[in-house]
Parts: structure tokens; sequence; C-alpha cells
């Protein structure tokens, strides 16, 4: 009939664009011509304004706010406050972690830049000057900026609301200012390990709060329709199913009543999972307005005041044999989660996954425990860029690894070879209860050593020492070695949920009668180009080219139900019900196409985009045809169409995992750091779009060099938040980004139907420690065995200074 | 992140724009590229009820040398003084600055006049323009008058400039042909202002030094012209000691705060490396 008759295998293949194709990203068309359709760029008709009041201090009592003035400024339309919220309930909003979060603070600010009030006007002009007038009488208060003084005997009760609670969301609290002690492993086992082992090392090793800093900030707007009793929703949402499902349970409207729609996300990192009082007020606002409300904030404000991430201080130790061979660990966490836990960690896990931190490493003992306190600062602690605390606990694990090889006097690359799980471990329970699904460690390790010359680095890192000591150079040269293990898309329902929802995935798809298809999910991409890659998996399942395969996102009246994308989880998880959808769409497919050529479906053998029957090549059905055949010629009995819905559960998590490395070249007069390389393995199972997988890379490594080298979200002994604008807040530009080299192996997840595990946010796990690990490395030949992050120019040069390098 | 409200005008004529800010006092600014007065607005730091847009003023923009001396108007943008042929031959110091300062897109808008006007002790031209002996010409009701960059600079963002005056231009003697020039900048990234930035211009002849000029960016309130310093190293052969003792002098008049780019001490050494690695390579490029 048509070309594809005549076309060859290779031909055929490449006008499918399946898995392994490196095809270009479908949804940059739009991006790269300005066209893409964020929040912002929705306009409704009547829709007005809000803007908020925020507090100029970190700790103190609001005695009185006063409105009259701001209310009196011609096009305002309403004032919020606390006392307008509290009759509904809603002064308070529930968070992922179990806590509450004040939507407008009532008694108390608890930290800079905390939402006050809401102003309503029919510009953002308008409602920025009012809320210059809405005058707040503050009582000061001391604020509690370190997380080391939260617990102290008599420090200051910062939760009022919450006072004197003994039971937290997550167990026992033992101070007003501690949220939760979360515990984990085998605590006299890891201390046994620790007293007997005949090499001990111990470090703090504190991950800086910093900020996901999307392009686009946080933005939503709200429109109650007051005759039909529906609410419409747009916003940046991450997670847009579990929007609609908590806006229900707070406002109580209906969920069928309410439409929740992400339209184009201009990045997320996290920043965009969890509620905050910006979504709340809008909605508030247009309940009582019965206009539409739009909120966006500035990027002060999303950077001081919606999620942070990290701010972890984490004092590891590991005890080894003589010749490095690790036999147990403990870790004590110290988490600063601010005035509110409002981390965005599946509901039973409030350190996330931290337990993931006995890494790619056979350890066979580890004690494991977390305390959450309060602070004056913003709430947060979401998963900037990776799993669940995950890339903290990589940090502290792949930091540690170098201590003790410092200590053994061993390479850290070889400490590293010694101690991984093996091969013939997989499937590999952890000490710390994980089963990691698959992994070849020793191949990826042996790859990059072999990729970069690992030895002729270290010898010219010994050469670049002797030059400097004999004062013939003033630059060190840094050598950083990092192998982690991600852990990715959560995740089974045994252990996986949203304040009660499992976190499954989903994938809908309808095949139309000329052979195209759309298909929606659950997840909603920020930039992880899903129009792409899942059009690649369904392509590839059910033989329709991934250009004629739609894929939407983001809308939940048409959608089906999801948890969203952040973790790494929309491949391994709604990627795996397309997968599976795909399967459902072939099984219905060959039955047509044994009617259609009238043998038996067993006689019938796939092949790229048809069926064929065994034996007789020249008889074959392909699925356009058949497609067409499922809406006009059926067999007898079978229901029209070609329509099929999956929900995946995963059996498992997947693991996947990366060698990286990063040499550095380090100034000894200014302190400046060049990455003068940096080449990153990553294992992620199947590769479903090589080109993909690179920007993914690309974009994690830029992140994970931007958190190491500059990012921090600082606060003054008096809880004023430091620098919070792009100026300070260190976003590398193209001129700053070193040059990435990637590499990969394959190692498929037994458990995914196509094998994949996830990618996206790998670099950031594994970035982080390989830029930190290089420039302490810099210096550990004089003895040094930590430094900050991040490694700014001054607070390396203060490093210079301390061993004696410069004056 | 939103300004207040505010009046816009964009006159003609010098005499018209003096004419405005005659008229609206405190509550006129001039704007100019808007880089600088644009982001205070936006933070309400700066709240201006009338700003008088200088760009229609012909006369206000280019850059001309005769006499021994070289000319650039208010109004000349940044990348203006990187594509200037005259500068590029005369003092190229100027564009190496220049190309320090922000990312092209501030630079198509931002003017040396605004630059040096702000009194922002970050901006990169104002030591400069002291490292070069400039001299501001002011525009203001009661007619024109003249003030050394060097004296110009009171405290951040206090000068000498009055209320209602306009900087009409910059004049400077051009650098003696074969000079040698640095401009040496430490940031953090692109568009970051200065840890520590320093500006210097020398002459050798028979290799000793017959001149030298040493400003600093960004580590004190004001620019700081190092008087101390550039006489250290005339008459010397620009060798280790005098560079030493220049350095030293030079890290003696900081006195920069602390900010994200680090605490006070680390800056006042930037400030003196900077110094020391423009003094070198100036006596490199010297003729
Ligand atoms: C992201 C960013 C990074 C930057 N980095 C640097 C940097 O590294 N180094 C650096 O030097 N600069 C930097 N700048 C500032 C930039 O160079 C500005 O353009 C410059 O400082 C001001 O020039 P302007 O023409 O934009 O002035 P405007 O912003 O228009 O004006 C600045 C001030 O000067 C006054 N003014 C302007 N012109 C006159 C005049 N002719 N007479 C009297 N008063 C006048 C205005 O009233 C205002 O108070 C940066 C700016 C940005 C936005």
């Amino acid at each position: 009939m048509s070309d594809a008759a005549t076309m060859t295998l290779e031909e055929r293949e490449a006008t499918l664009g399946g898995v392994g194709t490196a095809r270009k990203r479908k949804e940059d068309v739009r991006f790269i011509q300005g066209a893409g359709n964020y929040v912002d760029d929705v306009k409704l008709p009547g829709m007005v304004f809000g803007d908020f009041v925020r507090s100029p201090y970190a700790h103190a009592r609001i005695k009185s706010i006063n409105a009259e003035v701001a209310l009196a400024v011609p096009g305002v339309k309403a004032v919020l406050t606390a006392a307008d919220l509290k009759p509904l309930n809603l002064h308070y909003m529930p968070t992922l972690a179990g806590d509450v979060q004040a939507v407008l603070a009532e008694e108390k600010v608890l930290f800079q830049n905390q939402e006050v009030a809401f102003v309503i006007a029919e510009d953002r002009y308008i409602a920025s000057d009012a809320a210059e007038l809405v005058e707040v009488d503050y009582e000061e208060l001391p604020p509690i900026v370190d997380a080391f003084k939260a617990m102290d005997e008599g420090a200051i009760c910062l939760r009022e609301d919450i006072q004197g609670k003994t039971e937290g969301a997550h167990g026992a609290r033992k101070h007003d200012n501690h949220i939760f002690t979360w515990e984990i492993g085998d605590k006299e086992g890891a201390d046994k390990a620790l007293e007997t082992g005949e090499v001990t090392v111990k470090e703090l090793v504190t991950y800086q709060r910093v900020h996901p800093s999307p392009l686009e900030t946080c933005a939503s707007i709200a429109s109650m329709d007051k005759i039909k009793g529906e609410l419409t929703l747009y916003g940046t949402f991450q997670a847009p199913h579990v929007v609609r499902t908590v806006a229900s349970l707070l406002s109580a409207i209906p969920e069928h009543k309410i439409r929740v729609i992400a339209p184009d996300i201009g990045g997320g990192f996290g920043n965009k999972v969890g509620v905050y009082p910006g979504y709340v007020c809008s909605i508030v606002a247009s309940i009582v307005l019965g206009v539409p409300v739009k909120w966006v904030e500035d990027r002060i404000e999303n950077l001081s005041a919606t999620a942070f991430a990290r701010d972890y201080h984490m004092t590891g130790e590991l005890a080894a044999t003589k010749d490095g061979k690790i036999t147990g660990l403990k870790c004590h966490v110290l988490a600063d989660h601010g005035a509110f836990d409002a981390c965005a960690d599946p509901t039973k896990w409030p350190a996330g996954f931290f337990n993931i931190c006995t890494g790619s490493y056979d350890i066979p003992v580890a004690h494991v425990s977390v305390d959450g306190v309060y602070t004056n600062k913003a709430p947060g602690g979401v998963a900037y860029r990776c799993s669940f605390r995950v890339t903290e606990a990589a940090y502290m694990i792949e930091r540690m690894m170098d201590v003790l090889a410092q200590k053994l006097e061993m390479d850290p690359a070889e400490l590293r070879l010694k101690n991984f799980v093996q091969p013939a471990q997989f499937p590999y329970n952890s000490a710390l209860g994980w089963e990691y699904d698959s992994g070849d460690y020793p191949t990826a390790m042996n790859q990059m050593m072999q990729a970069v010359d690992y030895a002729g680095l270290r010898r010219e890192q010994a050469e670049q020492r002797d030059k400097v000591a004999r004062g013939e150079s003033r630059s060190l040269m840094g050598i950083g070695v990092s192998f982690f293990t991600e852990i990715v898309g959560a995740g089974p329902s045994r252990n996986c949920d949203i304040l009660g929802v499992a976190m499954f995935d989903s994938c809908e798809i309808r095949v139309h009668p000329t052979g195209s298809a759309i298909a929606r999910l659950g997840t909603k991409s920020q930039g992880q180009a899903h129009e792409t890659t899942y059009a690649q998996i369904l392509a590839t399942e059910i033989g329709i080219p991934s250009e004629d395969i739609g894929i939407e996102e983001g809308d939940t009246d048409t959608a089906p139900y999801g948890l969203g994308t952040y973790g790494s989880r929309s491949t391994p998880v709604a990627g795996a019900a397309a997968a599976r959808v795909g399967r459902k769409i072939r099984a219905k497919a060959q039955k047509i196409a044994a009617h259609l050529l009238e043998v038996a479906e067993g006689d019938l053998e796939w092949e790229i985009d048809r069926f064929k029957v065994k034996g007789l090549p020249e008889k074959e059905a392909t699925m356009k045809e058949i497609a067409w055949a499922a809406y006009n010629n059926l067999p007898e009995g079978m229901e029209p169409g070609l329509e099929a819905v999956d929900y995946y559960d995963p059996p498992n998590m997947t693991y996947p995992f990366g060698a990286y490395l990063c040499v550095a070249d380090i100034d000894v007069d200014t302190g400046e750091t060049s990455i003068r390389r940096f080449y990153a393995l990553d294992d992620c199972g199947t590769r479903i779009n090589p080109m993909v997988i690179e920007g993914q890379v690309h974009g994690g490594l830029t992140e994970a060099f931007g958190i190491a080298m500059g990012q921090e979200i600082a606060y003054d002994e008096l809880g004023n938040v430091q620098g919070a604008s792009l100026m300070d807040y260190f976003l590398p530009t193209a001129v700053e980004t070193p040059v990435w080299e990637t590499d990969f192996t394959v190692t498929p997840s037994p458990h995914h139907p196509i094998g994949a595990k996830g990618v996206g946010e790998s670099p950031n796990v594994g970035g982080v420690p390989a830029f930190s690990n290089a420039v302490i490395d810099a210096f550990s030949h004089l003895g040094v065995k930590h430094m900050p992050m991040p490694h700014t120019a001054w607070r390396v040069w203060q490093q210079c200074k301390e061993s004696g390098l410069t004056k | 992140m939103i300004p207040g409200d505010f009046e816009y005008y964009r006159p003609n004529s010098l005499d018209e724009a003096v004419q405005l800010l005659a008229t609206h006092g405190d509550d006129a600014r001039v704007l100019a590229g808007g880089h600088s007065l644009i982001p205070m607005m936006k933070l309400r730091l700066a709240a201006p009820e009338h700003l008088v847009d200088l760009r229609n003023i012909a006369s206000l923009s280019g850059v001309s040398e005769s006499g021994g001396d070289i000319t650039i108007g208010a109004m000349t943008t940044q990348t203006e003084l990187i594509t200037s042929t005259v500068l590029s031959e005369h003092c190229p110091i100027i564009r190496e600055t220049a190309l320090l300062i922000a990312d092209p897109q501030v630079r198509y808008c931002g003017t040396l006049g605004g630059n040096v006007a702000n009194g922002d002790p970050g901006n990169d031209m104002p030591a400069l323009m002291q490292c070069l002996g400039a001299t501001y010409i002011l525009q203001g009701p009661d007619g024109m008058r003249e003030v050394e960059a060097r004296g110009f600079y009171e405290a951040a963002y206090f000068t000498e400039m009055n209320d209602g005056e306009i900087l009409t231009a910059v004049r400077f003697p051009t650098p003696a042909a074969g000079h040698g020039y640095a401009y040496k900048k430490l940031k953090r990234k692109v568009g970051d202002y200065a840890t520590a930035a320093a500006a210097v211009l020398l002459s050798m002849k028979d290799g000793n030094c017959v001149s030298a000029s040493i400003a600093l960016t960004n580590v004190a309130d004001t620019p700081l012209y190092a008087q101390a310093a550039s006489d250290a190293l005339v008459g010397t052969t620009i060798d280790a000691a005098a560079i030493d003792e220049a350095v030293a002098l030079a890290e003696g008049i900081t006195e920069p705060a602390s900010d994200g780019r680090g605490p006070a001490e680390y800056r006042t050494k930037m400030a003196g490396v900077m110094a020391r690695r423009a003094i070198l390579e100036a006596k490199e490029r010297a003729q």
C-alpha cells in the first residue's frame, strides 16, 4: 500500500523513533520560539492580582494589622489576614510532612518574608503599592538561626501553636523546637563496629541551605465559578492531582468540581511540589470575590519564602580494617527544617530516603538517626533535583569515603573499588533496609578511570604539588572522585504514600482510526521532555511512530490520576505504565490482526510496526491497518476502539548509579577554583533517548556545580536572609559552566517493564561530591580533611591561608 | 519588584532637561541606561516621582580626541566604549574595563555617565576615571562647572554633584603613547560587581617608571585613588620590592565591607592581588 510496504527494516525503525533514538525534543519547538504557555501567560476575563505583605522580621509577635489605608487605594479589592482565614479554618494548612504551616501569620511571624497579609487589586502595580500601606505593628522576639542552638535548654519556643505537644507526626518530641527523631539500622551493631574498628573516622559534613531556584517562580490563578460551584486552579504544580486532592480536603469543594491545570512549567527541581500560601490565598480570594485571582512570586520571594533544600548537618562515622574494608557506618543528622515542617517527602519518611547513605558500598552494619528542628527560617526541605534527601546522603558518604581514604593513606578510587557491592550480590539488601535492584559498579568505575587516565592525573597532581612546594607555581590541583547510587521512582505503595495516596502513576492512551494516538499521564514535565520520551516508549510498544503520538499531562480533568514528577519518578513509574498500556494495546491489536489475516493469534509474530504471519512473510497487518479496523472491522463480539489505561504500582525503586570525576585547579592567591575537566558516567539502565539523557546530565551537573561552588541561602544572626537575589545566589551562566564529558554503561532494571531507571537527578546527586572532593583533595596532602561548602573563592582562600600557602 | 508610580519625560535638549530637574527638585531623577536606577526602583530603594530620560539628547553621546584630551559624552554606552576606535587606539584600558562590566545586555544600555554619576562603589568606571585623572563636566541651572573624579566621591551614593545637575561629559588627558595599562577584576561570575578590582596606568622610560597611577574598585564606600601606591612605583624599575611596597600601600587604604563576596580581610587582600597583577601586566605592556 504505502511507502511503508517498501521500507527496509532500518527505515521502519527510524520512522518509528522508538526507544534508543536520539530524537529531538518535541516541546522545544514552542519553547525556543517563546510560544510556551506558562501560568503568567494565562489571562482570564476579569482577573485581579494578589500580592503579599511580608514580615521584615525573623521572629516577632504581631500586635496589630491595619489595612485601612491600603483598602482606600483606588483599585484595591480586598486585604486578607489570618483573621479572615481563621473562621474558614484556613489560617493554617497541612503540610506533606504532617505538620501545619501558617497561610497568613496569626500571632507570630517565624521567618523573614513570611506571609502576613494578601492584598488583592485590579492590577499588579496597585497591589504592590497597597501592600506597602498595610500597617503591621510587630514586637520583635529573639530569633533562633543556628540549628545547633534550637534545642538548648531554655531556648525560646518558636511554635506556640504546638507548644507542649510531646507527640508529633513522626513520634516523640523532646523539646518545643524539636520536630522528630527518625532512626533506622542496628545501633548496637554500629556502635560496636565503631568501637572495635582498626581505623575510624568522624567528620561533621554540612550540606548548606540552598534553593532550587527554577527560572519560572511559583504562581497560581484561582477561578471560582460560583454559579456552577466549580473551581479551576492554574498553577506551577509538579503534582497537579495531589494539589486537587489537597484543595478539595481544605476547601470542602467536592473533588470533581475542582480542575487543576499545570500548564508549561519553567523548571521545578522540587520547588513546585509543595503547597504554598499564595495558592491558598488566591483560592480564598477568588471564592470571596467571585473573579479569577492571580498570584505570581517575584525572585526575592521565591528565593526567600518558597521551599529551600538541604540544610543538613551530618556527622558521619566510618570504621574500617587497616587494609580498607569498611566494617560499619554511623550517621547523625541535625536537620534544619525552618519554621514549619514542610518537607516534601513521602509521608512516612520524615528524612526522605536518607538511609541510602551506605551508598555503593557493602557496609555490613549501619545506623542513622535524624533530628529535625525548628528555626526562624523559611520552611521547605524539598528534594532539589534529587530523590528525597538522597543528595545529602550521597554527599555525606562520598565525603566520608575521602576522609577515610586519607586516614588510611589509600587512594580514594582504590578504597571505593575495594568496598563496592559486587555485581553478583544484586539484588542487594543494604544494611539500612533497601533492596538495590541492579548494578555493576566495578565496571563503571574502571571505565571512568581508564577514560580519564586516572593514574596519569595522580602523577600530574604529585608533580604539581612539588612545583608549588618549590615556589614555581601558585596553582593547586585537585581530583574529585564520586561514585553514587541513587534511589528513584517512588514508589511501591507498601512504603510510599503522600497523605495516604499511594505513589503509583498512570498512563492512558487512545489510538485513533487513522493510526495516530493521544496519551495522557499522571506526571508533569517541568522541562524533562516527557512529550518526547513517553512517545518513544509507546512507539516501541505499539508500533506507531513517536511523531504520531501526542502526549498530554497536567490537566486533572483529562489526565489519569498520578502523583507527579519529582524524585526521578516519571520514567520508573509513569514510564512503566506507558510501556504496560502499550502492551495492552498490542494484545488487542494482535487479536484484530488475527481476524484480519484469518489466522490464529498464535500464528502471528511482531515486527517493529506490524504483525506478520509466521512463515508467510508477505501476509501482514500494520498497526495503521489494525487501528482502522479497530473502528470498523472487529472480530465477532469484540468491543470497538483501541484504548487502554494502566495504573502502575512499582514493585521496587530503581537504583541508577554513576562514576564521576572532577579535576580542579585552585589559584592560591585568590582562592578561585577553575574546573579543568569533568567526566560523568551514568548508568540509568535502558536508555530511552540518549540526547535527552545527555541534556539532563548537563543540566544536573550545572546545578551541582552551582551548589558546590556558590549557592547558599544564608542568614545573619538576626535571621535576615542574605543575598536572596540572582546577584548573590549563584546560578552559573554559560561562561562559568565547565565543559561536560558524558559516558555510560547500561545495567537494566530487572523489574521495570523496559529496564529503565531515572536519570534527571543523578548528576546533581553525584556531581556535588565530585566538585567538593576535588576542591578538598587539592589540600589533602596538607592534612586538610574537610572544607565547608559552598567552595567560594573566599572560603577556599581562607583554607589557603590556614594551610600557609598565602598570607 | 514593582516600582512605585512615576512620571516619565524625554526632553530633546539639555536645557529642557535641566529645566525639568529644576521644576521637580528632589522628586526628579535623571534616567540614562537605567541599569542601576531601575533595579533600585524595583526594590523601592529609590522612588523618584519624575524620571527625566536623557536618551534623546544627541549632544550627550560620543567619543572624541583633540588637543591632548579625550572627551566622552555622558550618554555614551558601555558597548560604544568597547567598539570605539579612538579609545582602542589611545586608551585601551577603557575597553578592557568595560568588557568586565556585567554582560552584553547591560552594556548595550548602561552609560558611562550613569556609571560614574551613580556613586555606587561597586561600579568599575569611577576608579578607572580616577586612575585616568578625569574631570567631570556638570551642567546645572546656574551653568557649567567641572569636578575632578578624584574629588567627586563622598560616600556610597553621595557625590559632589548637586540636585538639579546633569553630568554631560568626562574629559581626561590622553595617556602617553606606549603607556602600560591593566584593569584586573576579581568577581564571582559574569554580571557580578567586583570583590576587588584595580586599575593601573604607567609609563616607562629606559627601564624606569616615570609615571604611575593606581585606583581601586569596591574596597571602600567610594572608589579609591591610591596616591601613595602610585608614587611607590615612580622612579623604580618596578622590581619585586617596589611592587610589594605599592601593594602594601594599596591594601592599606582599603576599608571594604564584608558581604557575600567575602569578609573585609579577604577583600583587602584581593585588592592587593588585583593591584599586583595589574602592575605586572601594565609593566609588561609598557613600551
Ligand atoms: C546585572 C547587572 C550587573 C552589573 N554589573 C556591573 C559591574 O560589574 N560593574 C559596573 O560598573 N556596573 C555594573 N552594573 C551597572 C551598569 O553598568 C549600569 O548601567 C551603570 O552603573 C549605570 O549606568 P546607566 O546608564 O544604566 O544609569 P542609570 O541607571 O540610568 O542611572 C544611574 C544613576 O545615575 C544618575 N545619572 C545617570 N546619568 C546621569 C547623568 N548624565 N547626569 C547625572 N546623573 C545621572 C541617575 O539619576 C541614577 O541615579 C550592572 C548592572 C546590572 C543590572
